[in-house]
């Protein structure tokens, strides 16, 4: 709560400082806001109440929306593994090519994401290496949760290490000699000193990824269209019915998409206080 | 104990110059220089967090420049501290502690014994951020402390401490030194480094200017930097000359002549003398002195012993003189006095 003297005080200073500028670039905001959030209540208010109920009720819906969640969960804990340690080496060290491994890194935001999910289907089809590695072990990517997890993965992590990255740099390189100066063997330095200062970055950039993964569509539809993740339904379901069947599943996996957005956040800030 | 041998590093702008001395069991090495001098940049090389060119370090008699940073066994206070903000006071002061194979129970009883040694005991249970500088400067202390360390080094550990915890830290420093521990502590104060100190090294620009006792090095300052930071007031720019009476040399500033002993070579130079070997009179003195200059007051001020007459007869000469002789001699200013200076208790320093 802020106090009444502070937004007293905050008025003031507003209408002592009119400026033309500042109004101007309040509408141009204000016209960008109304962008992002009218279509998303257009469609909210353009599906009827029923047709959501009967929606959600549907197993092919309910199957999809979990195997999206719990796939792009799998995709981020699995490849924080590997992000972590990488943006760590990326903050703390200054090495030849790094400025070119930064760039790799920012590969898949720009390449377009159909193209990304070609290139990943050729990358772990039957006939590539890892597709005969995979097929030997006696499962296949093509077509199956593990593939969608790459392709989430390949689209989405550079959220994750970017974070995270920033989140190393910021955290003093001086404690970190502090505590190598204290005996603390390197390992024992990242984990008790590195990674709980970067926390805070490392969640964010955790939520980021694990966001972005649940609404890849790109990717996932030319790598596995079976089983079917929540986006491909809705794609599917507009191509074959059209929009009023498209709808209700749009409106159920964006609210959805919120509520686990909000859940992820409100479980890292609680354990935030926790610490 | 701690042994460094002409230690090299050099930068784009700045450079670590052939830096050679020693901390034996017990000593309490000063590194006292202005800041800018290279005096942390000296602690970090020891401690290895900055990889020297040239040069030896040795631990009891032991090579540690190729050892990594946890194993060198040389404790390092940070100036700025870096206490561990995501830890407790208990949990930063066992930092080093857990380690060990200590046992928590162990863990624990010895971060309350280091805790209660330095003071902090009802601290443990706080927040870094909640704690004052004095406070964070003692956690600090007493986490490295845990370390057990063979050799303590401090990177101006008074400095971020208010005037009134001063003393009680430098009490606290001097106690841990007389139970043996080896510090090595720089500072850019002079009467930090005199009233701690068993050996100072004087470092400027990147190179020790001079080492030995508080005592030999203040009272025969080898060089103008080290006359200047010891803070004698009387030191005087000048020229000798060959002209001699006996064995005395001529060194003249200004217009004032001064005599003095030296076999330096004839030149620019420096003379320093203290305000102690300044004698005060009012009739022309029949002393044995032979530099004896007429002059005004020109200041009289209180000092912690006595009082500081400041004389000019051309140049400015501080003389230190105890209560009872300003009042005797009604010492005041503009008041017309004698002034003298035996020629043995001036130095003559060279212009290098």
């Amino acid at each position: 709560m802020s106090n009444p003297s502070k937004q007293n005080n905050s008025l003031y200073t507003i209408s002592q400082n009119f400026s033309w500028f500042r109004l101007i670039a309040t509408l141009l905001g204000g016209i960008l806001l109304l962008f992002i959030i009218s279509p998303i209540l257009g469609l909210v208010l353009a599906t009827p109440i029923e047709s959501l109920f009967k929606t959600a009720g549907e197993q092919e819906v309910q199957e999809s929306i979990w195997l999206t969640i719990w796939v792009a969960m799998a995709a981020t804990v699995l490849f924080a593994m590997l992000s972590i340690p990488l943006a760590y080496l990326l903050a703390r060290y200054n090495f030849p090519l790094r400025r070119l491994v930064l760039g790799i890194i920012d590969l898949p935001v720009v390449v377009p994401h159909s193209a990304a999910g070609i290139a990943l289907l050729g990358f772990m089809a039957r006939d590539s290496i890892l597709g005969k590695t995979s097929s030997a072990m006696g499962f296949d990517f093509v077509g199956s949760p593990a593939g969608i997890a790459l392709a989430m993965a390949f689209v989405s992590v550079p959220f994750l290490i970017n974070y995270a990255r920033e989140g190393f740099s910021a955290v003093p390189e001086r404690l970190e000699k502090a505590a190598l100066n204290l005996g603390a063997s390197p390992a024992r330095v990242f984990f008790t000193i590195s990674l709980p200062l970067a926390w805070k970055s490392i969640v964010s950039g955790f939520i980021m990824m694990f966001a972005r993964g649940m609404s890849e569509f790109g990717a996932v539809v030319i790598v596995a269209y079976h089983p079917m993740i929540t986006p491909v339904l809705i794609f599917e379901r507009f191509g074959a019915f059209g929009l009023k069947y498209a709808r209700p599943v749009a409106v159920i996996f964006i609210a959805v998409c919120l509520l686990v957005f909000v859940l992820v956040r409100l479980i890292a800030r609680k354990e935030k206080k926790d610490a | 104990m701690l042994r460094v041998e002409g230690i090299s590093k050099k930068y784009k702008q700045f450079e670590i110059k052939n830096i050679t001395f020693q901390a034996n069991p017990g000593d309490y090495f000063m590194l006292l220089g202005p800041s800018g001098a290279g005096k942390s940049v000296i602690l970090e090389i020891i401690a290895g967090l900055i990889k020297h060119d040239e040069g030896r370090i040795l631990v009891d008699d032991i090579e540690v420049s190729g050892l990594s940073i946890s194993k060198r066994n040389v404790g390092l206070v940070f100036q700025d501290l870096a206490i561990f903000p995501n830890m407790n006071v208990a949990q930063n002061i066992g930092y080093p502690i857990r380690r060990k194979g200590f046992k928590r129970v162990d863990e624990k009883s010895k971060v309350l014994q280091i805790a209660e040694k330095l003071s902090i005991a009802h601290l443990l249970e706080r927040n870094p951020s909640s704690l004052s500088g004095g406070e964070l400067q003692r956690v600090a202390l007493a986490r490295t402390l845990a370390l057990e360390p063979k050799v303590l080094l401090l990177d101006e550990p008074l400095s971020a401490v208010d005037v009134q915890l001063r003393s009680g830290l430098m009490a606290l420093l001097r106690g841990l030194n007389r139970e043996g521990q080896t510090i090595v502590h720089v500072t850019h104060d002079y009467d930090e480094a005199i009233s701690l100190g068993t050996n100072v090294a004087v470092v400027n620009n990147g190179s020790i200017v001079q080492t030995g006792t508080p005592v030999d090095v203040f009272r025969n300052p080898a060089s103008e930097f080290v006359a200047n930071f010891s803070g004698i007031k009387n030191f005087f720019q000048g020229t000798i000359f060959e002209k001699t009476e006996h064995d005395l040399r001529c060194f003249v500033t200004g217009n004032i002549k001064i005599w003095l002993y030296t076999d330096d070579a004839v030149g620019e130079g420096f003379i320093s003398f203290s305000e102690n070997s300044v004698a005060v009179s009012i009739e022309k003195p029949d002393s044995s002195a032979i530099n004896t200059y007429k002059g005004i007051i020109v200041d009289v001020f209180q000092q912690k012993h006595g009082f500081e007459i400041w004389v000019d007869v051309g140049i400015n000469i501080a003389a230190l003189v105890t209560w009872e002789s300003v009042e005797r001699l009604d010492l005041r200013p503009n008041k017309e006095v004698w002034v003298s200076v035996k020629a043995n208790a001036l130095r003559f320093i060279e212009k290098i």
